[in-house]
Formats: structure tokens, sequence, C-alpha cells
């Protein structure tokens, strides 16, 4: 990206993510329902942890099956810095995002040497070391968990659950313009050449270690930052819904079903099936939502294996004819 | 006399129990022409994929522009200027024919000017500038052994590794790629051609290496090495 080229993308990604912000704010403040703010969280956090997963993931082609450990990070150092400190929340999304980032680079300097399925095993390992080290720190409560008193209310915002809706929608808008961002630059052309081809890529000058190192520790970062307020949402955490399965099949589901090769993909996956679990759970069973996930899943993975962006890059090159 | 661009001294490589270079001495004058021939299997490839840092070597030395490329990564030789083209192309399938040319620009000379007008240079030049933003599936095999050849310059090498650039090309063809090969080489850089098509060897090598059994066993002027008895049992048996 050139000098002038990025600072349009900056000027004109930061408008757009400002517009954007705001809208949802008036639009969720305008259902003036509670609810609509919690679901509206668990959205957009699954947005920002299908953005990051891709960043590794569709940017790379590392599939990083551990997101719930990066995630579960960003939540226990939550817990953490509360209780040794009592750190208000954005100090502890701040020290979420160092401590995934540091995850991010260690888990990779000892892992993205591997390709493939000896990658994916090891970030899946990943996630049952940290929930093991959490089960047995009392410090965070253990196996039992903790709980964390979250303020009644706070300047500015009719209520907590609206406060914090809206600062997950500032992490996922944050991490859709670091995403967009680095598809743009040197840094996503060098991660999709490592992705079509590492071997090739470094005959011709890319540093792919460094470049999947750099992948890997955004990504933590942005999981860590996603799974911060977490304990504050909840009121409480142990380690059985900070490390749930779950958070790493929507991870990975959303840039599939979205498409994995653009920053959009992710934001489209999460809205899509977001927004199909939070009606299945207030409306069938909160158990059919990972079921309904499979089934779209299963359907993308036939019918559109591209993603809907593939799909939608399809017909239109259908359309335009030969 | 000319200090060589780049030096080999004793060369080795296994895998396993199987020997695939052993005691490989060459030298690669800047500017020169060499010509490396052996049959499948001699270690051609192999000894590419050493120089080029794919592949760990087990003994030797490997001197490049004065520099010993002992643990250096295939993306710091680039950077001396030790470029490499594939047996096969390896095109990356996602991102349109400009962008892979522009891959090399953006990592190896990203102040040189807009990566994009560069790459649209040397396509052109390679002769495929009304490509540009097709993909490499959308390619003909001669036009992908163009772009691999385009890609390979585009890291401004001293030396070009050229591995097979013409397997499987018609006659025609062949001469296109060899054009290539001789302005690459009128600007300047040093060609190792790896090649098994005789009459492109001969027409483009001042100087031939014959490998045999992971061996070098004859260097030097090419009429001279292939007039050779050893060299002609090599390819065609006692």
């Amino acid at each position: 990206m050139t000098g002038a080229s990025s600072f349009f993308f900056w000027r004109n990604g930061l408008a757009l993510a400002f517009v954007c912000l705001v809208a949802t704010a008036a639009a969720l403040r305008a259902v003036h329902n509670d609810y609509a703010f919690f679901v509206g969280y668990v959205v957009f956090q699954y947005g920002a942890l299908a953005i990051a997963w891709n960043i590794l993931g569709g940017y790379a082609g590392f599939v990083n099956f551990g997101a719930e450990a990066f995630f579960a990070a960003g939540a226990y150092t939550t817990v953490a810095l509360n209780k040794a400190l009592a750190l208000p929340i954005l100090a502890c999304v701040l020290a979420g995002a160092c401590v995934g980032a540091a995850l991010g680079l260690v888990m990779g300097s000892f892992t993205l040497r591997l390709r493939g399925v000896y990658f994916a095993i090891a970030t899946l390992s990943l996630s049952v070391v940290l929930q093991t080290l959490v089960v047995n720190w009392s410090y965070v409560g253990g196996s039992s968990g903790a709980y964390l008193m979250r303020p009644k209310a706070i300047a500015l915002f009719a209520s907590y659950t609206e406060f914090l809706c809206l600062l997950m929608l500032a992490i996922a808008a944050t991490a859709a313009l670091i995403a967009a961002a680095i598809e743009r630059s040197s840094v996503g052309a060098g991660l999709a050449a490592i992705r079509d081809d590492e071997t090739a890529a470094a005959a011709l000058g890319v540093p792919t270690l460094r470049l999947k190192l750099l992948a890997a520790t955004t990504s933590g970062a942005i999981m860590g930052m996603a799974g911060a307020p977490l304990p504050f949402y909840n009121s409480y955490l142990n380690p059985d819904s900070a490390f749930a399965v779950g958070y790493t099949v929507n991870a990975m589901a959303m840039p599939l079903v979205g498409g994995t090769q653009s920053w959009l993909g992710p934001v489209l996956g999460a809205l899509l099936l977001g927004s199909i679990q939070q009606f299945a759970v207030a409306f069938v069973s909160s158990s059919a939502s990972l079921t309904l996930i499979g089934l779209v899943f299963m359907g993308f993975v036939a019918l559109a294996p591209q993603g809907l962006l593939g799909l939608f890059r399809s017909l239109r090159a259908a359309r335009a004819g030969p | 006399m000319t200090q060589p661009l780049l030096q080999v001294q004793d060369l080795g490589k296994r895998f396993g129990g199987f020997v695939a270079l052993e005691g490989v001495s060459l030298s690669v004058a800047p500017g020169e022409r060499l010509g490396l021939i052996g049959p499948n299997g001699s270690g051609k490839s192999t000894f590419v994929n050493c120089l080029g840092g794919a592949l760990a070597r087990h003994d030797g030395v490997v001197v490049f522009g004065g520099r010993d490329l002992a643990g250096l990564p295939p993306y710091r030789r680039v950077r001396l200027g030790l470029a490499r083209t594939f047996q096969l192309p390896r095109a990356f399938a996602s991102l349109t024919v400009l962008e892979n040319v522009e891959v090399p620009f953006r990592f190896l000379d990203p102040r040189g000017g807009p990566t994009s007008e560069r790459a649209w240079r040397l396509l052109e030049r390679v002769g495929l500038g009304r490509k540009a933003r097709f993909r490499p599936r959308d390619l003909t095999q001669v036009d992908l052994r163009r772009l691999e050849l385009a890609r390979a310059l585009a890291c401004q090498p001293k030396l070009l590794l050229a591995d097979e650039t013409m397997a499987g090309l018609s006659h025609a063809e062949v001469d296109d790629i060899l054009e290539l090969l001789f302005r690459a080489n009128a600007d300047g850089v040093a060609v190792v051609m790896i090649e098994h098509i005789m009459r492109a060897v001969t027409t483009f090598s001042e100087r031939l290496v014959v490998f045999v059994a992971g061996r070098a066993i004859a260097d030097g002027p090419t009429q001279e090495i292939l007039r050779r008895k050893d060299v002609e049992a090599a390819y065609l048996g006692e």
C-alpha cells in the first residue's frame, strides 16, 4: 500500500467504522430492549473471533483449532487483573489483547513450522494444556469458577449491558479494520503467497516465518481482546464456559460460510450464523443452535465451498457471461 | 581473474541412506551462462534446492557473492541475488498474474517505486502483459513458464537457477523461453540452466557441468564436454 492509498484507506475505513458504530448503537437504542444488547454482544463477539481466526486460517491457510484457548486467556486475564488490581474493563481488554498476542507468538514459534493436520493438532492441544492450568489455578477460581461483580450502571449508557454490547461492537470493528489493513498490505500478499505455496513464497523473498508469527500474534491479540469482557458479561466464569468448544466451532465456521479471503467474509458469516443461533436459542432451544450451525455449515461445504463471497462472485461472473 | 559469483565446494546431501549429492564442486562467474545436465535422478534438482535453501545440505561450503550461505533461509538468499525457478510452475493460484509478479517487488525492493507498474513492465517484457489480470489456472503451459521466469526476474537476481524451464514445451515455445533467458543474461544476470533439451542447452551454455549419480563428472566448455566418451556413456549407456 502506497502512502497516499494508505492514508485514504485509514481515513475511509475509520469513517465507515465510526458510522457503523453510531448507526448500530442508535438502532439498538431504538429497540430499547436489554435482550437486544445481549444478542448484539454475542453476535459481535463471534464476529471479532471469526475475523481473528481468519487472519491466520483464511489469509495464511493455517487452521487453528485452539481459538477457545486465546478467548479464555483473555477472559481469565480479566478475572486475574480484576481480583488483583480491580482494573476497569477497558484496561482488562488491553491486557487481554497483550496476553492473547503473547500466547499467539509463543504458540506460533513452536508450531508454525508444522502444516496441515500437525498444526491443527498442536493448536488443539494448546487448549487442553491451558484449561488444565486454569482448573488447577485456585487464584482464578479453579474448576469451580470465579464471580465478578459488574457495575450496575455506567455514565452515558442506559445500562451496563448496553455498554458491553457497544464495547464488543467496537472490538469487532477494530478487528475488521486491522484485517482489512492486513489484506491490502504487503503482509496480506505475503500471507496469500504462503497459503498457496510456502516454498515458492520463500523462494521469492517472502519472510515466511516472520509473517506467520505476525499473523498468529495479531489473531491471538484480537481473540484475547474478544474474550476479556466475558466475565463482566456473565458475572461468572468457569473453565467449562471459557473453554467451550463452541467458540472454536463458530470462529471456524463463520469465515468458511462467509468466505475466507476477505475481511468481509467472517463479518457476513458472523451476522448470518450468529443471528440464526440467537434465533434458535430464543425460539427453539439452546441445544438446537449448534445443530443448526452444523447444518448450515454442511450446506455451504456442499453447495458453496468458497462461502457467500465466492457464491456472489460466481453469480456475478455467470451473469457477465463468457 | 574475476572473483566467482557462486563457489560450491564439496557439497553433499543424503536422504537417509541414499546419497543424492557427493563432493560436488563448481563455480559460476558473474554474467556466465552455465548448463547443468545429467540423467534423471542425478541430483540436479537437489543441487538447486540446496543452493536455494529449500533443502539443508549435509556437507560442503556454498559461498555466494563472497558470503557463506550456511544457515541462511531461502528469502535471505534471494535478497543476496540468488533466484530460482521451479521444475513444475508453482504460481500462487489465488493471486492474479500481476499480483504473482508483485510479490517479490513488495518484499525485496519495496522502495523501488509502485510495485504494480514494475510488475506490468516485467510482464510486458516476458509477453504476458495482456494476461496480467488472468488467474494462473487460465494460462497455457508456456505462459506458466513465462510467469515463473517473470517472478524470478522480479527478484532482480545476480544469478538465476533455471530448473527445467522448458520441459514439455514445443520447439517454438522453447525458442521463446531461450530468448527470455538470453535477454536476462544480456542484462548481466548469470544463468545456470538445468535442462534435458539438449538443443536448448547447447545453444545457450558457454560451459557445461554433467551430473551423474550425485557427482559432477565433467566441467568445461560445452562442445568439448559433449565430445567426451564418459558423458556420452552416462547418457546413452556403454
